[in-house]
């Protein structure tokens, strides 16, 4: 049984956090939240039809789960707050992820611009949960602003290449107060165990389970990972060793 | 601005072309060297449209963008050779009034669409900016997605269509062979090369979110120069411009409707030429008209295409109305929305009908 790990003023168990903008279907999402546990999903306000003759996400999504709002297409911290209040207004939500990318071509955000939006939405009181390129003294900027979040990214968007940005993430994670979460580039079930056995709050997937053969089946995956990894964070990570240690130590006769 | 390199370009295409021999087909990264020789050589097309299919789905999701075009005008002043709308086509000219625009655009947004794309010939007195402008407005009420495709305007022209709601930038160079373009636009303001060619720049330069470039192919005999200098150009504007998501489309000619000599792209050459964009440039958006048939268009849902247009007419108006006028091109797959959006889910893919926010 998972403990609750609280969040924004919510309590939550999941520590699985899941993306929809990739989704084949989103008839699938009742079942992919019964089947992962998964309780927050983010929906990009740019996706959602509200006056829509044909789909709207909006009627998909379980009225218990936690729906948070991001502001992608945003390319600067006018049009995100802007984007971050429309999307507030639709879906009555207060949970902002703060998306602001000026570079299509790896979608990397724009962290100066972020803290402009996070300052400006946090005041507002909303709660920020700002997408970054992992750097801690924009982390720490961003917990003086008032963001209840960061996310920094493991890898950039859509590449599936795990956690390659960890010793930047270490930092964050080892300083920043307020709960961190891993975005963006977790392609595998062992990607997310990593970012809990290091230390991570929560992980937010969205390619690898949008794009998978069975995305139902693998937003499980997901789930199991991340609860196998934050459970053996809690229990305690061995450290690595670089010589053998035995189980019978050759000097433990000096114990005796 | 892109006119100032593309004599440079040029160059290094002929450079590329004459040493082809020794460059090597390659299927996975793509340079300019490789994208030229895979041009002009047999391919093993399977493992293409894998490599092609695996990077789309990782960047663009299980997803197809839907959007309809909306004729406004079809007044021009221009001679291309091979446009139905050309002025010296003895055709019934009709502009759609502003009560008629919202009508075609609300039939639009009752079928479900929400990125509209709207069309004008080029004509400064008769679909004027203000025109167009008006256009934009109206359809603000109804999208949340609004692009154009007309004449080049200004940088302050399309500023001021910016700041009333305009998303999006579609502008052909038709062919990227100044001698092939001259001959093929005997008179108009489009015979200027250089201004059609940097219009896309002056609307970044406005600040617009997404540009749609591409050549007209059949044009050229020599479909891979036209082909590698449109990925030149989208490269160009994503290197310089990074903030502006970028699209190509590949409008094919067709023999049987054109009055000119024409050098049909084959279905093969025409797969090669998308999976190789998508390999080529990774990001970048690839559009499909309802130019190509539905055979063509649902097997390619999935391979390397991010952008469909629906139940196109290419009539004035003809969504609410009936129009009989001549078409612009001729449609290939009249299907319904409702149709496509089914052939879309059968694949696994979604239809998507909004990239931006109403605001």
């Amino acid at each position: 049984m998972q403990k609750h790990f609280e969040i924004a003023g919510k309590k939550l168990k999941s520590r699985l956090f899941i993306g929809t903008g990739k989704l084949p279907t989103y008839k699938i999402i009742p079942q992919m939240l019964s089947r992962s546990k998964a309780e927050v999903l983010t929906v990009a306000v740019r996706r959602i039809n509200p006056d829509s003759k044909v789909e709207n996400i909006l009627d998909y999504i379980p009225k218990n789960a936690v729906i948070m709002v991001n502001t992608s297409g945003a390319r600067n911290a006018k049009e995100a707050v802007r984007i971050a209040e429309i999307g507030a207004e639709i879906t009555k939500t207060d949970w902002i992820k703060i998306e602001i990318e000026a570079d299509t071509r790896y979608l990397a955000p724009d962290n100066e611009e972020t803290v402009k939006a996070t300052k400006e939405l946090s005041r507002k009181g909303f709660k920020i949960f700002p997408y970054i390129t992992p750097d801690l003294i924009t982390a720490k900027k961003l917990q003086d602003a008032g963001a209840v979040s960061v996310m920094p990214l493991g890898s950039f968007i859509g590449t599936n290449k795990g956690i390659t940005a960890k010793t930047l993430i270490e930092p964050i994670i080892k300083e920043i107060k307020i709960p961190v979460i891993i975005d963006a580039g977790i392609g595998r079930p062992s990607h997310a165990a990593q970012a809990m056995e290091m230390g991570a709050d929560a992980v937010l997937v969205n390619t690898a389970i949008a794009i998978s053969k069975d995305p139902v089946k693998m937003s499980e995956a997901m789930s199991k990972a991340v609860e196998s990894g934050r459970m053996a964070y809690e229990t305690g990570i061995l450290k690595e060793e670089d010589y053998a240690k035995p189980s019978s130590p050759l000097t433990d006769f000096l114990n005796n | 601005m892109f006119s100032d390199i593309i004599s440079l370009e040029l160059k290094k295409f002929k450079k590329i072309k004459r040493d082809l021999n020794r460059v090597s087909v390659s299927y996975e990264e793509i340079n300019e060297k490789s994208l030229l020789k895979n041009l002009n050589s047999k391919l093993e097309l399977e493992r293409l449209a894998l490599k092609s299919k695996e990077i789309t789905d990782s960047f663009f999701g299980k997803t197809v963008l839907l959007y309809a075009p909306l004729y406004i005008s079809n007044y021009c002043v221009n001679g291309c050779a091979y446009c139905g709308f050309s002025a010296t086509n003895r055709i019934e000219r009709d502009k759609l009034e502003d009560k008629e625009i919202e009508k075609e655009m609300i039939a639009l947004k009752e079928k479900g669409f929400d990125t509209i794309l709207i069309l004008t010939g080029e004509d400064r007195i008769r679909s004027g900016v203000e025109y167009i402008l008006k256009a934009i407005k109206i359809a603000r009420k109804y999208f949340s997605e609004i692009l154009i495709e007309t004449y080049p305007l200004e940088q302050d022209e399309y500023k001021k269509l910016i700041d009333n709601g305009l998303c999006g930038v579609t502008l052909y160079q038709e062919t990227y062979d100044k001698n092939l373009y001259f001959k093929l636009h005997k008179f108009g303001p489009k015979k200027n090369f250089e201004y059609r060619l940097n219009a896309i720049e002056r609307a970044v330069k406005a600040g617009i979110k997404e540009v749609n470039i591409g050549p007209l192919l059949g044009l050229n005999k020599n479909f891979d120069f036209d082909v590698y200098m449109t990925l030149m150009h989208a490269k160009h504007i994503q290197n310089n411009y990074p903030e502006v998501e970028v699209s190509i489309s590949y409008p094919r000619m067709r023999s049987s409707v054109s009055k000119i000599k024409t050098y049909p792209v084959t279905d093969i050459d025409f797969v090669k030429i998308i999976c190789l964009s998508r390999l080529f440039l990774e990001r970048v958006g690839i559009n499909i008209s309802t130019r190509e048939n539905a055979y063509i268009r649902d097997n390619l849902i999935g391979i390397g295409i991010t952008k469909m247009s629906a139940e196109s007419k290419t009539t004035v108006g003809g969504y609410f109305q009936n129009s009989s006028d001549l078409k612009q091109f001729e449609i290939e797959d009249s299907r319904s929305l409702n149709e496509i959006i089914k052939i879309i889910e059968k694949k696994g893919y979604r239809p998507e009908f909004t990239n931006w926010v109403k605001i």
